[in-house]
């Protein structure tokens, strides 16, 4: 990969760090107050299910940590796993791929 | 041979980075199990309401306020980096940070934990 | 201080494959880990390898690992580092050893010519002094990291330099960053480029054990975010 790319993916991490920074603010005061007296699916569908607000901050924080989780990990293999290179990147993809996939189908499930 | 000791590592911004690639880490393995769970609503609430139930006890109890924990020491933890990255690094505003952030995700996890015992 | 008493100190011999040996040396007053090393080539065993050159703390040859801390062996006193009479001294780390207590250092200024860091002219004798405002932002980042003299104990201290075989290290991007900063020259769009990636100031992850231990106190992390900073605005602008 060329200095630029790697830039441009370190400036992908960090632009989705300041996003998700906002977006994990929110899910930690929601959280918090949520499980305030025990959480039911009741309370938890009650306030997302057919909320358009909802959804579309948990799509673009799913979205936002399907780039930014990736990124890191490459990092991380590189470094720790000394493995690096084209079959490496694929890997972080693929990762990518799986925590959107995985995530949109979470969002789906609670706000549909 | 390993000549790398510990000892050069005694200060707190190493430690900060360590704690922010592990709890990196972990977050990441953990994102996957949260979306799954999340999916159980999928085929209806009683099977959300049956996850639940599921972690009812003490030991997961103990592991989601861990996970808060990783959650906010991450968030505070980048946001230091944030800050060093785009606003600048001065050698005075180093200590500050550094209990900003473990101060705040301190609380944070604390929050969190009163609230759900 | 116990003068009178002796210092254990175990000193590598050896490359890589090697091991450490034990010393007697005698305290003295005001006694310096190079003192020690010293007395031990000279008195003990004169088939100790080590570099030394000014010996006060100008040159920054003396570099080695004492008590598991990169230092100037010239400037740490025995009495501020010797805990229970003990010392371990062994050469600097992330770096090749030619034997015992000498590392090779190709490596370290290679990297520093990969990061551009040496100033590209622009002007010849015939054209006017550069003008420079010492107040200016610009200058002032400079002169807050223009001290380097190229100990080598940032790039032994940094763990990604441990991690990443190809990380251009501190100490290069440093002074990467101080010619960054410099309006006189001339070669700025391919220095950014050098300096940028995951062998450059992007793999940094602001550990900062080398702003912790640099003996002239120089803070090779500020350099570092400071190219950032600069690698980002270029790729943005399409420049990089």
């Amino acid at each position: 990969m060329s200095a630029r790319s790697e830039t441009m993916l370190w400036i992908a991490q960090r632009a989705t760090a300041a996003l998700l920074a906002l977006c994990v603010l929110v899910h930690l005061i929601t959280m918090t107050v949520a499980v305030q007296g025990g959480l039911t699916a009741a309370e938890l569908l009650g306030r997302t299910r057919g909320n358009l607000a909802w959804a579309a901050f948990y799509g673009l924080f799913v979205l936002a940590v399907a780039i930014h989780a990736p990124i890191g990990l490459r990092t991380v293999a590189g470094e720790w796993l000394q493995w690096r290179g084209r079959a490496a990147d694929v890997c972080c993809v693929a990762i990518g791929v799986l925590l959107l996939a995985l995530g949109a189908r979470a969002v789906a499930a609670v706000t549909l | 041979m390993n000549l790398h000791t510990w000892r050069h590592r005694d200060h707190p911004a190493y430690w900060a980075s360590i704690v922010h690639r592990v709890t990196g880490i972990l977050l990441a393995l953990f994102l996957p199990l949260h979306f799954l769970a999340l999916g159980t609503a999928l085929s209806g609430d009683a099977s959300l309401d049956g996850f639940l139930a599921w972690t009812d006890r003490p030991w997961v109890k103990a592991s989601e306020v861990a996970l808060v924990a990783l959650l906010a020491a991450h968030l505070t933890g980048g946001l230091r980096l944030l800050f060093i990255e785009f606003v600048g690094w001065r050698r005075e505003s180093q200590g500050m940070l550094l209990a900003a952030a473990g101060g705040a995700a301190a609380c944070c996890a604390l929050a969190f934990a009163l609230n759900l015992f | 201080m116990q003068v009178g008493s002796n210092l254990d100190v175990d000193v590598w011999r050896g490359g890589a494959e090697g091991g450490y040996q034990r010393y007697q040396v005698p305290r003295q007053d005001s006694q310096t880990v190079l003192d020690v090393v010293t007395w031990i080539q000279r008195r003990l065993d004169p088939t100790l390898a080590y570099r030394f050159a000014c010996r006060v703390g100008m040159c920054g040859s003396c570099a080695m690992t004492v008590n598991g801390k990169a230092r100037w062996s010239c400037r740490t006193h025995v009495a501020k580092v010797a805990q229970d009479s003990r010392l371990t001294i062994a050469p600097l780390a992330n770096l090749p050893i030619v034997r015992d207590l000498v590392t090779d250092m190709r490596e370290f200024f290679d990297k520093w010519a990969r990061a551009k860091g040496q100033f590209s002219s622009t002007a010849t004798r015939r054209d006017d002094f550069a003008r420079v405002a010492p107040a200016s932002s610009a200058r002032k980042e400079i002169d807050a990291a223009i001290e380097c003299i190229g100990c080598g104990i940032c790039y032994a201290s940094c763990d990604v330099v441990a991690w990443n075989p190809a990380y251009l290290g501190p100490a290069a991007l440093n002074r990467a960053w101080t010619l960054v900063n410099d309006s006189r020259d001339g070669d700025q769009s391919a220095r950014l480029a050098a300096v940028a990636g995951d062998a450059g100031c992007h793999a940094c992850h602001t550990q900062s054990t080398c702003t912790e231990r640099c003996p002239k106190l120089l803070s090779p992390t500020s350099s570092i975010a400071g190219l950032k900073r600069a690698t980002t605005r270029a790729a943005l602008k399409g420049a990089l």
